[in-house]
């Protein structure tokens, strides 16, 4: 066996190292060192990081396992990306990792956070369904230990159960679907699938039955109505840290890796089988999504539903099935990390400091804690999409994503209902802003200042959302490497 | 008498059911979980039968099998450890006392 063809998955073996060290940190180093674990964590995690935008890692496509592990630059981003939000969640989770509670198992909730990433990377990078397989199990069973975190809150426990069970059924629902596919191609590899599906008829049933089966599967993990019933109770019942984490890293890469089975491996059956699969899934996710957000009264729960409609976004990059449509979804994930992280941030600070959740608790908060209200208020009109802020330009490229070199009426019809469904959606978020800001009743919470962890990583989630939407640059970068290397089937 | 494809997919093909069925109504969350299990190890029948029947040259399917083993093995054991967590928490592991997060 060629050992060098290791060297292809730096990333993955960078990662590894991180996440050894830590774990070696965290058992073997003395007790009165033991303080600095959540500081040498996300040091560590913050030069990896750095040193993954360095040009050392960008050499082209690269190939490992007989075809099974790509890699190339629009891989290598969307994980620079992941990564982003990742180190953002670490220093936003040190302040709660560090409490009396959970301080005697940071370490754990560290390697774990960090072997999740890892299964995404394979997610990412896998160009055979076993591979894929095992990065999906490896990114979600290890967050159901994380959801069921914290020992003492019943709520944790309930939440856990309910997602191991769906992530469990929806996987084996996912692995029928694989069956069929076997069944049909012979084979598993991406492209060999590709290759027999080619002259296939579109109206096999098995195909068909096949390609639901793969698109349930998935759209548990991406949380997409009609399989999105776990997500508001498991986001409810989770720790803070780990719900910001499921929202956004983890539906992140899903949202991605769905890109590249659909892309790479029925592309070829694209308009008569799975767009209109598709087409479906988005418009029940993003109107269901947004009706029931409406009615929310727990900040968790609230954006819970605002993530699964956010979904139903980030799909509509994919129904274009162009280059355009791929950098456009990339670009929202990125713009969605930071907006969902400063929502988070604000709600973690406010929990941490007195335990309360509920929407009626932030009544007034503005004459209380200006800070922490203009940043929450950046945070919803940014997922809203109102213009200066990076929201409105995600969702005008995914839109432009979506019909770029289409003539299809159907398609319009598509983005004006999800249009519509903007508007809604501004409704609900700017619910919270008004409680914050134009409510005359006596703040509910009384002015506190807080940790240093938690202002550093609201800062940089303002940062990116200003950022994103006054610099242009970040797009365009993105659009590039997607027209240079991505999917061939997407030329 | 020979036994053909058809034979092992549709008993696979039920046993999936089943386990779908039992997932759907069973009150007991390790009676839920011996469902999964059901799905799972018919899944496995599938990719076993598909390589022996239809592809013969190759191993893709038994070693997808091998590994969906070992993953359903590391899904159950995290399900149980979570179960147990919940037990002893509440000492009671039916699904519809389970149910306080709602909204």
């Amino acid at each position: 066996m060629d050992y060098s063809q290791f060297l292809a998955m730096k990333q993955e073996i960078a990662l590894l190292g991180v996440f050894l060290l830590v774990f070696l940190y965290d058992l073997f180093m003395p007790k009165n060192s033991q303080r600095g674990l959540s500081g040498f964590t996300i040091a560590m995690f913050a030069i990896f990081t750095v040193s993954c935008f360095c040009p050392v890692f960008i050499s082209g496509q690269e190939v490992a396992f007989g075809g099974m592990y790509v890699t190339n630059p629009v891989m290598l981003t969307i994980k620079n990306i992941l990564n982003v939000g990742v180190l953002i969640v670490l220093i936003q989770a040190s302040r709660w990792a560090n409490s009396e509670m959970q301080i005697i198992r940071r370490g754990e909730f560290y390697s774990l956070m960090l072997v999740t990433l890892f299964g995404m990377y394979l997610m990412i990078s896998a160009r055979h369904f076993l591979l894929f397989v095992i990065g999906l199990e490896c990114a979600s069973l290890p967050l159901a230990a994380m959801v069921a975190f914290e020992k003492n809150h019943y709520e944790s426990h309930e939440a856990a159960i309910k997602y191991i069970l769906t992530a469990v059924f929806s996987s084996a629902i996912f692995m029928l679907g694989l069956s069929f596919v076997y069944g049909l191609a012979g084979s598993l590899y991406f492209d060999s699938v590709y290759f027999a599906l080619t002259g296939a008829d579109a109206t096999d049933p098995m195909l068909i039955v096949a390609l639901a089966f793969v698109m349930a599967g998935v759209g548990f993990k991406l949380s997409l109505v009609p399989f999105h019933l776990w997500t508001a109770d498991v986001y409810q019942g989770a720790p803070t840290s780990v719900t910001s984490y499921l929202s956004v890293i983890s539906k992140g890469s899903a949202a991605f890796a769905f890109m590249v089975i659909l892309t790479q491996v029925f592309g070829c059956v694209y308009s008569q089988v799975w767009e209109w699969m598709l087409y479906a899934l988005i418009i029940l996710t993003i109107t269901v999504g947004n009706l029931f957000a409406l009615r929310q009264h727990n900040m968790k729960r609230f954006l819970a539903f605002s993530s699964i409609s956010q979904a139903g976004y980030i799909m509509l990059g994919i129904i274009g099935c162009n280059a355009m449509g791929m950098a456009s979804l990339m670009f929202y994930i990125l713009v969605y990390i930071f907006s969902n992280l400063a929502a988070f941030g604000v709600i973690q600070a406010i929990e941490n400091q007195t335990g309360k959740v509920d929407m009626t608790d932030y009544r007034g908060l503005y004459k209380s804690n200006p800070h922490l209200s203009v940043v929450m208020m950046l945070a919803m009109f940014s997922l809203a999409g109102i213009p200066p802020f990076a929201g409105f330009f995600s969702k005008f490229f995914i839109f432009t994503g979506a019909l770029s070199g289409t003539e299809s009426t159907a398609l319009y019809v598509l983005v004006l209902i999800a249009l519509i469904n903007t508007i809604i959606s501004l409704f609900y978020y700017l619910l919270v802003v008004k409680a914050m800001f134009l409510s005359s009743e006596e703040p509910v919470i009384a002015p506190f200042r807080s940790a240093c962890s938690e202002r550093v990583g609201m800062w940089i989630t303002v940062a990116g959302i200003l950022a994103l939407g006054l610099v242009s640059c970040f797009y365009n970068q993105i659009l590039i490497l997607c027209q240079t290397w991505g999917l061939p089937s997407l030329a | 008498m020979e036994i053909k494809l058809l034979y092992y997919l549709i008993p696979s093909l039920i046993m999936f059911c089943c386990g779908v069925y039992g997932f759907l109504t069973r009150k007991n969350m390790i009676a839920i979980l011996i469902s999964l299990e059901l799905m799972l190890n018919s899944i496995d029948i599938n990719f076993v039968v598909f390589n022996r029947y239809l592809y013969p040259d190759g191993h893709e399917g038994m070693f997808f099998s091998l590994f969906a083993i070992a993953i359903a093995a590391a899904e159950t054991a995290l399900a149980i450890a979570i179960i147990i967590n919940l037990y002893r928490a509440t000492k009671n592991i039916d699904v519809r006392d389970t149910n306080k997060l709602k909204g």
